[in-house]
């Protein structure tokens, strides 16, 4: 079932007779400008933003009605055709790598803003729309949507609702769980379906939480009700140095018994630090062992009255230098660094691979030492940036892509950070999806039998299995090809199934 | 494996075996709610107790059969508590267990401004109809990894199978709250509210009673003491004792008010309606209703072979309605009409294929969520 990383074995004559006979299914259902097949063409649909897997699909058909859609999938139902529904592919996990025999079905074309009802609070928007587009059209109202992934500017909404997308605001704002109300879209079948609705809550089962974060594999969203929420008054921002990891981690649980919830926490280590201040020169302390970002947002009375309680426990905590924002632009600056994190590791690495795990909060500077222990091992060096208040890490770990042994070491490496995570009682993915990336380490989290109790998830929304198939959990055999699989409580799930 | 969970483990793979049907009950204070379970009662009193709980990373484990009332003390010892309000139903309001809140999935008055029991779900236990013992989401705040089956488990009544343990997101108590009463008609209260969640005022809940005519509506606000007291001068309203108020809220929460407590006594059932929160007054006959969730949530009284027209009227507001608790004397199940509204084909569809991959004996909960099951 996870054929996609390793290369479905097929004989390229078959392969080519099925093209035809997927292009000639689709034709009758599509403009001729909406079906792509030829190699040049369907290449620049190879991979999303995890580069290091690619694979051309078979067809991509870019549909323009939801009469379209249902059409696509209906054909590739009847035919036994893979679906790979895609937004503005922008992910970081292969949620949306192609099926080499499969249709990659771009949703690039339902890019409307259907409704934006300053009354309900709640925006109807195509799934194509960038998560950044729907706060900018309720801006006239003073309403916002408030997940706000780093990739904002380009993600779709139906993009964060594959992946249950996060952001820098989730610890006092929520995940795209917490944000959407409705998700309309297909089954497998092509059948018309909804989950949620514009009430607070559907009869029956919550299946709409199922949905959200499902990697594409139990329907295809065509549009989404969203919730907007007012704009603060007035947001500000802490920046607090610390000399030593250890303490900076502290005063990130220090802030949260304290009481307060942060509009955002945020922290980066030395080296992050150091790569971002050469690209945003934002006058980061470069000295300091670890940099947190804490930002507090609501009526100017309350952001003043939470100002000072988060200063004093971050000055408790043995910050060696704090700066609160004055204005707007001071605070942007603030931001501007861990906003470019990315990029700027780009700039100081040919290469780089993002880790996604979460921890519990008070093992923030365990794991921070941990991955300083890995980069001698793996004789690599990574950059930290962390959603501290979420303990959502992304550790970026740079490597040269041209050198097969830094890619190997880079692959162990990853797969480490996520383990280690796993064994301190977080888990391997907090925003960005299993996808392919982190199949194996699925192995690690969770059991057979869980994991064969979610393919029964899948199995209850697309029985022919034709949804994105491959993604983000991982078969039996696969795990023990892995040579991890985890067995909690002495207990071996299916006694019956043969091992290998 | 804990005793207390293995012998549960064992008594649902004899069961499996044989195909008897079990009745998943943990404090049982809402037998009321939901179509009437069929099978042997299969209780959770023993798994008892908080696993982990640290204030610092707002997560609290606790055992299914742990009663709700002992775990909010032990977040309330520390500042902390379950924002979403979970009602406590029954005669003392102390029987209810975290099993029993999740597998319900009822919220209280606070529910529209911060969120649902699913919210605020982590991860959890469950031992499914084959007897396995599965863990799914964590303790902790963001997590994709696999499907977020632990928030399916909130409101599933026990048709996936037993909830052993729950993994919760606890909030800080709020540093301040108030009550502002306002004399307002149905349609003033529905206008007002819709008008000020436009605005960034810490609301919190709020509640609309009254006649055609006139009415009471009251709203709570929460949040940072300086937004409380700005909120306060800005809305006007009456300022309420914050005591009296909490108890009235808290009458609210568990349905213990007049206005509900007395669908006990005539030939009414009480209709749970959930609708847009923009939704207007809606065109029902008889009394006026019980407005919560800033306009989402509305409770009627109204026999229950009034079900077509009233499952027709929140259908056409954009929500359902619930038969949520049957007039006195009607027994424990109703022919008249199905407890919940109407699902969709391709969702009803789902709905009973999942029911078959987790609990392939059809074992749990039989006849709960669908009467035929």
């Amino acid at each position: 079932m996870n054929a996609p990383l390793t290369a479905v074995p097929h004989d390229s004559l078959q392969k080519t007779e099925r093209q035809s006979q997927v292009v000639h299914a689709l034709q009758a259902h599509l403009p001729a400008h909406a079906l792509i097949w030829h190699a040049e063409d369907t290449t620049p649909y190879e991979c999303d933003g995890l580069t290091a897997y690619r694979q051309r699909p078979l067809v991509v058909a870019l549909p323009e009605t939801e009469a379209q859609v249902a059409a696509v999938l209906r054909t590739c139902h009847q035919l036994g055709v893979p679906v790979v529904a895609r937004g503005a592919g922008t992910g970081l996990s292969g949620g949306a790598m192609p099926h080499a025999l499969g249709v990659t079905l771009s949703l690039a074309k339902f890019n409307r803003i259907l409704e934006i009802d300053p009354v309900s609070r709640t925006a109807v928007v195509q799934c194509g729309v960038r998560n950044l587009a729907i706060s900018e059209a309720a801006a006239p109202f003073n309403l916002y949507y408030a997940p706000d992934p780093s990739s904002q500017i380009a993600c779709t909404i139906g993009g964060n609702v594959a992946e249950n997308s996060g952001g820098v605001h989730c610890l006092k704002y929520g995940l795209t769980l917490h944000n959407v109300l409705r998700v309309r879209g297909f089954t497998a079948e092509g059948e018309p379906v909804e989950f949620g609705g514009e009430a607070l809550d559907a009869p029956g089962l919550d299946l709409l939480a199922l949905v959200i974060g499902s990697e594409g594999m139990l329907a295809v969203t065509t549009e989404v009700t969203v919730k907007l929420v007012p704009r603060p008054q007035l947001a500000r921002c802490i920046m607090a140095s610390f000399d030593d990891v250890r303490k900076a981690g502290d005063a990130v649980a220090a802030v949260i018994a304290a009481g307060i919830i942060p509009a955002g926490l945020e922290m980066m280590d030395k080296p992050m630090t150091a790569a971002v201040e050469d690209f945003v020169h934002a006058g980061y302390d470069l000295d300091a062992a670890a940099i947190l970002l804490c930002e507090s947002d609501g009526t100017l009375e309350e952001v003043e009255e939470e100002i000072g309680r988060m200063t004093a426990v971050l000055r408790a905590c043995g910050a060696t230098a704090i700066a609160v924002s004055s204005s707007e632009d001071e605070r942007m600056k603030f931001w501007s660094g861990r906003k470019n994190a990315f990029p700027a590791s780009g700039r100081i690495s040919p290469d780089y691979m993002c880790l996604d795990s979460t921890i519990p909060r008070k093992r923030l500077a365990d794991i921070l030492l941990a991955i300083q222990e890995m980069e001698k091992k793996y004789d690599l060096r990574c950059c930290n940036v962390f959603h501290a208040g979420d303990g959502n890490l992304h550790p970026l770990v740079l490597f040269d892509a041209n050198d097969p042994d830094e890619l190997h070491r880079c692959e162990l490496f990853g797969a480490d950070i996520l383990e280690t995570s796993v064994a301190m009682g977080g888990t391997v993915s907090g925003e960005h999806g299993v996808g392919v990336e982190k199949l194996n380490s699925m192995c690690v989290q969770f059991t057979a039998a869980e994991n064969e109790q979610m393919f029964g998830v899948k199995r209850a929304f697309d029985p022919a299995g034709l949804l994105n198939p491959g993604k983000a959990i991982p078969t039996l055999q696969r795990c023990a090809e892995y040579g991890k699989q985890v067995v909690r409580g002495g207990q071996l799930p299916h006694p019956d199934l043969p091992r290998f | 494996m804990d005793p207390a969970l293995r012998q549960i483990v064992e008594r649902i793979r004899a069961a499996a075996a044989d195909a008897t049907p079990l009745c998943i009950r943990g404090g049982g204070t809402k037998d009321f709610h939901g179509e009437t379970p069929r099978g042997e009662r299969l209780g959770t009193a023993a798994l008892a107790g908080i696993t982990s709980y640290e204030p610092s990373e707002l997560v609290v484990t606790v055992r299914a059969g742990t009663p709700l009332a002992e775990l909010e003390a032990a977040l309330a010892e520390k500042g902390q508590c379950l924002p979403f309000e979970p009602p406590h139903f029954g005669e003392k309001g102390d029987a209810g267990t975290v099993g029993g809140m999740v597998a319900a999935g009822l919220s209280g008055p606070a529910r529209a401004s911060v969120g649902a029991v699913r919210d605020y779900v982590l991860g959890a236990a469950l031992v499914n109809g084959r007897g396995e013992v599965l863990n799914f989401g964590g303790q902790v705040m963001k997590n994709v990894a696999g499907y977020d089956v632990s928030r399916v488990l909130a409101g599933s009544l026990g048709t996936l199978g037993v909830i052993a343990e729950v993994s919760l997101k606890v909030l800080p108590v709020a540093p301040a709250e108030a009550t502002l009463e306002f004399a307002c008609s149905q349609a003033d209260a529905l206008r007002l509210l819709n008008e000020w969640g436009g605005r960034p005022l810490p609301l919190n809940a709020s509640c609309w009673f009254g006649d055609a005519g006139a009415g009471t509506l009251r709203l709570r606000l929460r949040g940072a003491v300086a937004a409380v007291e700005a909120a306060c001068t800005h809305l006007g309203g009456e300022r309420q004792d914050n005591a009296r108020a909490a108890a009235d809220w808290q009458l609210l929460r568990d349905q213990q008010l007049p206005w509900v407590a007395s669908t006990a006594e005539g030939p009414d059932a009480l209709w749970r309606l959930s609708v847009p929160q923009t939704a207007p007054v809606l065109a029902l006959d008889g009394a006026a209703p019980l407005i919560e969730w800033h306009g989402g949530q509305r409770w009627y009284k109204a026999p229950p072979e009034q079900a077509a027209r009233i499952r027709g009227i929140a259908h056409a507001a954009g929500g359902h309605a619930t038969l949520f608790r049957l007039p006195a004397g009607a027994g424990t199940r109703s022919s008249v009409a199905p407890r919940f509204g109407e699902l969709s084909a391709p969702v009803e569809r789902i709905h009973r294929a999942l029911m078959r991959e987790f609990d392939p004996h059809r074992i749990f909960n039989r006849g709960r969520l669908f009467a035929d099951e």
